[in-house]
């Protein structure tokens, strides 16, 4: 596992309170992962800060899984 | 109107989190003032506070994991946790669990605050200014309003009737309990979650209170101290953090569900001094109004009420107008009746006060015995006549209470509570 998808998975379980187990690379914040719309905005708000990096308002509506979420940092960090 | 009795009750103050731990500590003459713990107070000119004790739930402290999973703590600010805490314990003591649809929308939620999330806003507008708006966070808003004490409880336990939040400043307690009863003797639900949280204790609110001149400023090393009504070294208020939450229940409900009954609220009282933004008028006609109105509404005469909880804050005007408008009312009936400030062992809880005071003077109808007010070794000019329970608690007769709250905006209110006849 990459060190960017370790971060991420981190700040998922210690944010959403869940099992590191559930944080598989599909899970859905929403569906999958008890989040709602302001946890969301707290993730990302959460990634930006952990990454260093600005994650715009229109990427973020597409960061709906952990992959999602993983894929775009790695870009941005690319 | 429909009768409305009070069927349960939970306590988190400075004395510690449970009815009964509360009210022994309190009996016991205990003081629930220590020098501020959490942040730092070297430049404040008032270093001490009555603040809830916190520790892994045994002993009356407050362990926030057993009432709220650590992931939602950080979407609400104190005054929320404390009042969610303490309606969890007044509803398992009031044993009310609706089964049907028609039940749950026949329960409410009236729990207000005097000032909300303080130090959230003070923590968030730090963030705002060092970090910029996209530090912000998103529970910011949710956490700090203060309807949202009701809202969280409304929706941890599904209650689905009136949802109701008074801001009343130091009233607030006093006024929430008061409406809420009212929704139930006018049909529009048959029980009611009801009362007051306050978690002000910050930076933020240490200095402001301060800067109105309204806190006490000469007992920093001596803490237990500080809180002293109608004594003549008193100096202004201590302030305290905590909820109080009363289960309120129309009387046949109550009586068709076999519930436990502590008392009946019998008359609430309101009115406005129409006078100065923090001064109470001097001449006591706000607190004496709405103390009669409350009488009035009760059916009773002051012969018959055998204790009043005080608003009696310490500080130096408000402690002698309030006793006066009470002197004022009661004649010589005063003679017959016993007035403390528990105020003198936790501290002023603000919009959390007038109900954990309400559930104070419950309790002295239920055991027959008064609290204390603590520290008053030399009383004041003007306390003559009155038995201000010093130092020291009393059992006596109590058929009936009357809990005076008045708040800043010159807001007042007063509740009588009296044994089921």
């Amino acid at each position: 596992m990459s060190d960017v998808a370790e971060r991420v998975k981190k700040i998922v379980v210690e944010h959403l309170g869940v099992e590191e187990a559930k944080v598989t690379d599909t899970a859905s914040f929403i569906d999958d992962l008890g989040a709602d719309s302001l946890d969301t905005v707290e993730l990302v708000m959460a990634f930006e800060e952990e990454f260093g990096i600005e994650i715009p308002d229109d990427a973020a509506e597409k960061i709906l899984t952990v992959k999602d979420a993983i894929d775009f940092i790695s870009s941005k960090q690319g | 109107m429909r009768r409305v009795v009070i069927t349960g009750m939970g306590l988190v103050t400075p004395l510690g989190v449970g009815v009964q731990t509360n009210w022994d500590r309190l009996i016991k003459g205990q003081s629930g003032i220590r020098t501020i713990q959490g942040f730092d107070v070297s430049d404040l000119p008032c270093r001490i506070a009555g603040q809830v004790p916190r520790g892994d739930g045994s002993d009356g402290t407050l362990n926030l994991d057993l009432f709220i999973p650590p992931k939602e703590q950080k979407k609400m600010d104190d005054f929320i946790m404390f009042a969610i805490a303490a309606a969890d314990e007044a509803i398992k003591d009031s044993g009310w669990k609706p089964s049907n649809d028609e039940e749950f929308e026949r329960t409410g939620v009236s729990v207000g605050s005097g000032i909300g999330g303080l130090p959230g806003i003070y923590e968030t507008s730090l963030v705002l200014a060092e970090k910029g708006p996209r530090r912000v966070s998103p529970f910011f808003i949710p956490s700090c309003l203060i309807n949202l004490a009701s809202g969280h409880i409304s929706i941890n336990h599904g209650y689905k009737g009136p949802n109701h939040a008074v801001v009343t400043a130091c009233s607030t307690g006093a006024h929430s309990i008061g409406d809420a009863a009212r929704m139930i003797a006018l049909d529009d639900a048959d029980v009611m979650v009801a009362g007051g949280a306050e978690g002000a204790c910050s930076r933020l609110g240490i200095a402001g209170f301060a800067a109105a001149r309204a806190l006490s400023t000469s007992f920093n090393d001596t803490p237990e101290q500080g809180s002293r009504p109608y004594d003549k070294a008193r100096d202004g208020f201590v302030m305290g953090e905590g909820a109080g939450v009363v289960v309120l229940e129309e009387l046949e409900h109550a009586k068709k569900r076999g519930a436990k009954i502590y008392a009946e609220v019998v008359g609430y009282g309101l009115s406005g001094d129409a006078y100065h933004i923090t001064s109470p008028s001097e001449d006591g006609n706000g607190g004496f109004r709405s103390m009669r109105m409350a009488m009035k509404r009760a059916g009773l005469n002051p012969g018959d009420v055998d204790y009043i909880n005080a608003h009696g804050t310490s500080t130096p005007l408000g402690d002698l107008i309030e006793l006066g408008a009470v002197k004022r009312l009661f004649g010589n009936d005063l003679a017959g009746a016993s007035m403390s400030s528990t105020k003198s062992a936790i501290g002023h809880l603000l919009g959390a006060a007038g109900a954990v005071e309400a559930i104070y003077s419950v309790l002295s109808i239920r055991d027959q015995v008064v609290p204390p007010t603590l520290n008053l070794d030399n009383p004041d000019d003007g306390t003559e006549g009155a038995d201000l329970v010093p130092k020291v608690a009393k059992e006596r007769k109590v058929r009936a209470a009357l809990s005076n709250s008045f708040g800043f905006g010159g807001t007042n209110a007063s509740l009588v509570f009296k044994a089921l006849s």
